[in-house]
């Protein structure tokens, strides 16, 4: 034991483990407890150290194979079996099967004179005897410490203490010992002088009236552990130590997509919606329709045979489905087809590990693709803001190494829409859409962009979100010189902008006309000219043939003058062809 | 290897006078020296004040461990006192004869 005290190198390889099966427990420290040790839990009252002592005995049973002894100082074996049935195991059954010894040593201080020199082998010969009667590799001394209030000698007691760790040691059990947590000290007794291996603290602290557990190893000698404060919860199948830093970012990634339910919304994150098994953070102010646009991608997810599982913790399951069938959604053939299940819980029901408590079992029962919380800020509440993040953070991570898609809703308050919280948060999330509110000409108006949305080609626009009865569009927002404009003032636009298409379209048409008109008048010139023609040639061709009789006549005329005169031959004769038609005349 | 001083004392109710009879149980781990110590001490205040109307058991418990169970030993030696009751219990070598008194009721505390 003190050679592992000095080795540097590799610590973990050289000193065995014992798996505790406490879920996050053994993660933290590396393996489990150290084997064939003793281990000291201390905390205060109701703390959880006999349940944690508890479970470390039946997993081990149960799990690994190891039967266990456990040296109640405090409990009767009917009360402990009583106790650890809340946690759904089934301690009287590992005693008729001889997996687990339970022992109730019963010490009483007014039962007893002291008269002289004593040990405690006969606390010594008990162990033994339970030990070998089931072969047991694991021990529980739970709470060690009532012995200091039932023997009066200190003395003996603290020398009958070293050496009964001494001699657990030798038995090669591995022993979780626990004991109240003092006020200067670990221990009220100071337990922690005689158990140097491993010391577990836990702690239960009141943060603005809501508790929350948390555990820290103080001290594991030889080996590595995680040294920060872990919440823990005590639920309905045991304790789960939730390790923020433990969980790695190597979970598997899909390249699958997932559609949000609003096609315009899909165009907008490169055409196709979500990644699957990402995570996507939706901010907003009060009425923003953060619920709505949720409720579109359960609706979306669900039809397309997804399960979807909504933890709501602002409205009934009611309440949403009626709201939801106002815009045109139907959820509730979807909840009876076993597609989308509602989880409602009033954030101040319980503490922050609670609700995680209850968010991992329920989507560890229902196995769902998709993950709706809304809003993820009402948690705040039951929480701090580290608190918070931590827990979103353990969320997500699950949520991830399950391949399960999350929607977050968060509500901002203000004016502005992006606030502390969301920025802690924002970096956690793989998408992140905002909703926001214009206030201007009288009325609100929402929009919506895509702040960020990893691994995909994303719309930078701003979009104007409108809410109607057949559900949610996203309408191009107008943007020009004042801005973005949206609602009336976007229809305002829109109407502008028709007007003067109209007055285009009459100018058009005006121009149209004209045109026309003038080709009529031109046709109708072009008509009256020919008709002009047409007379004036007829009346040319009318003249010509005058001019020609009149010519015919003038030279018969002048032929009959010649002949009469006695003209040359030549004329004579050239005349006389001409001369013929006068015999016709 | 039972030692012959640690067999079980008894001494028979050779008065007859007290019809209460003392039954107490000595548990012992092996031979130690303060079992030994024990066994003397507690043998020897019998003697001289329960004489005649008392029955001194010893239980080796290296021998019949499952016997510690059922008196909730842990200190050894302890002394039950099964009868009369209540139960009592002392711890120790008895070597504190006043304690030891007190402790069986054999001299009120004072």
């Amino acid at each position: 034991m003190k050679n592992n005290g000095h080795k540097s190198t590799s610590p973990a390889a050289h000193l065995p483990k014992c798996p505790t099966g406490i879920q996050g427990l053994d993660e933290i420290t590396n393996g489990g407890l150290p084997r064939g040790r003793p281990t000291l839990v201390c905390g205060g009252a109701g703390c959880g150290k006999t349940l944690l002592a508890a479970e470390f005995l039946v997993r081990g049973a149960m799990q690994f194979g190891e039967p266990g002894v456990f040296i109640a100082f405090e409990e009767t074996e009917a009360e402990l079996k009583a106790n650890v049935a809340s946690l759904g195991f089934d301690l009287t059954g590992l005693v008729r099967r001889k997996k687990i010894v339970l022992d109730h040593v019963y010490i009483e201080r007014s039962e007893i004179t002291e008269t002289g020199e004593y040990d405690l082998e006969g606390l010594f010969v008990r162990l033994n005897l339970a030990i070998d009667s089931i072969g047991a590799k694991r021990v529980v001394l739970d709470t060690l410490e009532a012995l200091f209030a039932g023997l009066p000698n200190e003395a003996i007691l603290r020398a009958e203490l070293r050496r009964l760790f001494r001699w657990l040691k030798d038995k090669g059990v591995t022993a979780v010992i626990t004991a109240e947590r003092g006020r200067e000290q670990l221990t009220r007794h100071g337990l922690e002088e005689y158990v140097s291996d491993c010391v577990i603290l836990l702690d239960h602290r009141v943060h603005d009236q809501i508790a929350t557990r948390h555990l820290r190893v103080i001290k594991y000698r030889g080996a590595l552990h995680g040294t920060n404060e872990f919440p823990f919860l005590i639920g309905d199948e045991g304790l789960s130590v939730l390790p923020i830093t433990s969980l790695g970012l190597n979970h598997k990634v899909s390249s699958g997509r997932i559609s949000t339910g609003i096609p315009r919304l899909d165009a907008m994150l490169g055409g196709r919606g979500f990644f699957r098994g990402s995570s996507i953070l939706l901010t907003g102010t009060p009425g923003t329709g953060k619920t709505s646009v949720a409720a579109h991608f359960a609706q979306a997810a669900a039809r397309s045979g997804d399960r979807v599982l909504f933890f709501s913790f602002e409205e009934s399951p009611n309440q949403i489905i009626r709201n939801m069938h106002s815009i045109g959604l139907r959820l509730e053939p979807l909840v009876e087809r076993g597609l989308l299940r509602f989880h409602a819980a009033r954030p101040t029901l319980c503490g922050l590990e609670m609700h995680l408590a209850t968010m991992f079992k329920e989507i560890a029962a229902f196995q769902p693709a998709v993950v709706i919380v809304d809003p993820i800020t009402s948690l705040l509440v039951a929480g701090t803001d580290s608190e918070t993040k931590g827990m979103v953070t353990r969320l997500i991570d699950f949520l991830k190494g399950n391949q399960v898609t999350s929607f977050f809703t968060s509500l901002t308050h203000g004016g502005h829409a992006l606030q502390q919280s969301e920025i802690a948060m924002s970096s956690l999330m793989d998408s992140w859409l905002l909703l926001q509110d214009f206030e201007g000409n009288g009325e609100r108006n929402r929009v919506l962009y895509v702040l960020k949305a990893r691994g995909m080609a994303h719309s930078n626009q701003v979009r104007e979100f409108v809410i109607s009865n057949r559900g949610i569009d996203l309408v191009d927002a107008y943007i020009g010189p004042g801005g973005v404009l949206t609602g009336s003032a976007r229809a305002a636009q829109n109407s502008l902008e028709r007007a003067a298409l109209l007055s285009d379209q009459q100018e058009a048409a005006q121009l149209k006309r004209e045109v026309e008109r003038k080709r009529t008048a031109l046709e109708r010139q072009i008509s009256g000219l020919r008709a002009d023609y047409e007379t004036e040639a007829l009346e040319l061709r009318r003249i010509a043939k005058q001019v020609g009789t009149q010519t015919r006549l003038k030279s018969a005329e002048r032929m009959e003058l010649g002949r009469l005169r006695q003209a040359d031959v030549s004329v004579a004769t050239g005349a006389r062809g001409n001369a013929k038609p006068k015999s016709k005349q | 290897m039972k030692n012959k001083m640690m067999k079980q004392a008894r001494s028979g109710s050779t008065g007859g006078t007290s019809a209460k009879l003392w039954q107490l149980r000595l548990y012992v781990a092996g031979q130690t020296p303060k079992s030994l110590t024990a066994f003397s001490n507690l043998k020897t205040i019998c003697e001289n004040h329960l004489k005649g109307r008392y029955d001194i058991e010893v239980i080796d418990l290296l021998e019949q461990p499952q016997l510690s169970r059922g008196d909730q030993i842990l200190a050894i030696p302890t002394l039950v006192r099964k009868l009369p009751q209540p139960v009592r219990k002392i711890i120790g070598d008895l070597s504190d004869t006043e304690r030891v008194l007190v402790g069986l009721d054999l001299r009120p505390a004072n």
